[in-house]
């Protein structure tokens, strides 16, 4: 059975496919509202999350599916002490495909080994969060109208930000991708991304703490939050959560037609002023999941 | 037991010096009843000095998986007090059950039912991640 752990599941040509049904659902939704009628959808969320949920819920009623869902940990099996398997095995009895969020890295993986229906990763802590990147491709692909020839900026956490390790595995896989990395230097991007993906496939790429410095080359700035979920010390989250902070004078040397992302939520990482710039995708970026993440569903049950 | 003439078993030769105890603790040979010794600084002509194990009993585990810690050495398999084989380790594609994850954020830090699965990802540096959080294996030697 096909499941979505992670980004690299997905070959380019089946991303590209997944922009093409994307933007044929964005163009015609009506041809798409009854075509999973009678399937079902589990989503099930070990760790607090509203907006995933709620796409993967949106895009299974908008393809005219319905949805079985688990939102409190504490009310499932789980809390009793079922493992992951024994979960993924008892609900595969119950819905055609799983969308799981889980705190442990690789729960969704050992979902996908013993459910008998596809598994798609939803987050699992600080690892892969494919779906966010598919959000983040469409995203790319409608503001510049291309996913090749970019200088992309990544700002903020680039050490614990999943969404950031899973773009740059995404992204590198296309032509002529830059990448500049723009951190505090306790939170630079992990030496095994830089290594294993950057260095391996000689993509080009630029490491900063200046985000102004750098800000004219860019054609797509990713601003990413310090999460305080992800420290285990709260000093050092205290410490680093205002490192960058975007607001309208640090985009005085911005190209006219930058994108501007953030997977959100957001703190404070980019100031409210910025919202109304016709720069500003971030809230686009939530609608285009919903579309990526029906056009995943359609594929995964082979209804693409 | 007579070191020297160990009838079915193994011998490990040409061990960096100083990492015998840790071989001795990864192939979890205190559990083993059997004879095993372990010859510390030996004189080498090729290395200077060399560790060596010798177990006078046959193992049930891939001993390619020592190539992690050390590819150098040899493995001599005894059997009827002859040399019947010798081969340095390969990496094996996966271990399982050998190293442990140590990220606590793993899936396998609470399930603990579940194998604990490293693929090789580096061969060239010998880098091996967990299947389930891809968390680079820590070398402990």
């Amino acid at each position: 059975m096909r499941s979505v752990i992670d980004i690299l599941d997905l070959t380019v040509e089946e991303i590209d496919e997944l922009v093409k049904c994307a933007l044929d659902i964005i163009s015609n939704p009506s041809n798409y509202s009854e075509k999973l009628k009678g399937k079902k959808l589990a989503t099930l969320f070990f760790e607090p999350s509203t907006r995933t949920r709620l796409s993967f819920e949106a895009a299974m009623y908008e393809l005219g599916g319905n949805v079985l869902s688990v939102s409190d940990q504490k009310a499932s099996s789980a809390s009793k002490g079922e493992s992951v398997a024994d979960t993924a095995k008892v609900i595969s009895c119950y819905a055609d495909i799983i969308a799981m969020r889980h705190p442990k890295e690789g729960a969704p993986y050992v979902a996908s080994k013993n459910a008998s229906i596809p598994v798609i990763n939803a987050g699992d802590g600080g690892h892969n969060h494919p779906t966010q990147t598919l959000a983040d491709i469409l995203t790319i692909y409608r503001e510049k109208g291309r996913l090749t020839d970019l200088t992309i900026g990544l700002c903020g956490d680039l050490k614990f930000g999943r969404t950031v390790h899973s773009l740059i595995n995404a992204m590198a896989r296309y032509s002529n991708i830059k990448f500049v990395l723009i951190s505090p230097k306790e939170l630079v991007l992990p030496s095994y991304v830089v290594s294993d993906v950057l260095d391996k496939n000689n993509i080009e790429y630029k490491v900063t703490t200046d985000l102004e410095s750098v800000m004219g080359e860019l054609d797509v700035l990713y601003m990413t939050r310090v999460q305080q979920e992800r420290f285990f010390n709260e000093e050092d989250y205290l410490r680093l959560k205002d490192s960058y902070i975007l607001t309208p004078e640090k985009l005085l040397d911005a190209k006219i037609d930058l994108t501007i992302m953030h997977p959100l939520p957001r703190v404070n990482e980019i100031s409210v002023a910025i919202d109304d710039d016709p720069r500003a995708a971030y809230f686009k970026q939530v609608l285009n999941g919903k579309y990526m993440r029906m056009a995943l569903i359609l594929k995964l049950l082979g209804e693409m | 037991m007579n070191i020297d003439s160990i009838k079915n078993g193994i011998v490990i030769d040409h061990i960096k010096a100083g990492l015998s105890m840790d071989i001795f603790a990864f192939l979890n040979l205190e559990d083993l009843d059997a004879p095993v010794k372990i010859l510390r600084k030996m004189p080498s002509k090729k290395m200077g000095k060399k560790d060596v194990i010798k177990i006078d009993s046959e193992l049930d585990v891939d001993l390619n998986a020592l190539g992690y810690i050390d590819p150098d050495i040899s493995i001599n398999i005894i059997k009827d007090g002859v040399i019947v084989d010798k081969y340095h380790p390969t990496l094996p594609e996966t271990m399982t059950n050998i190293l442990k994850c140590k990220n606590p954020r793993c899936i396998t830090s609470c399930e603990q039912e579940l194998d604990h699965i490293f693929k090789l990802t580096d061969s060239k540096n010998r880098i091996y991640r967990c299947i389930y959080c891809e968390t680079k294996s820590e070398m402990d030697f």
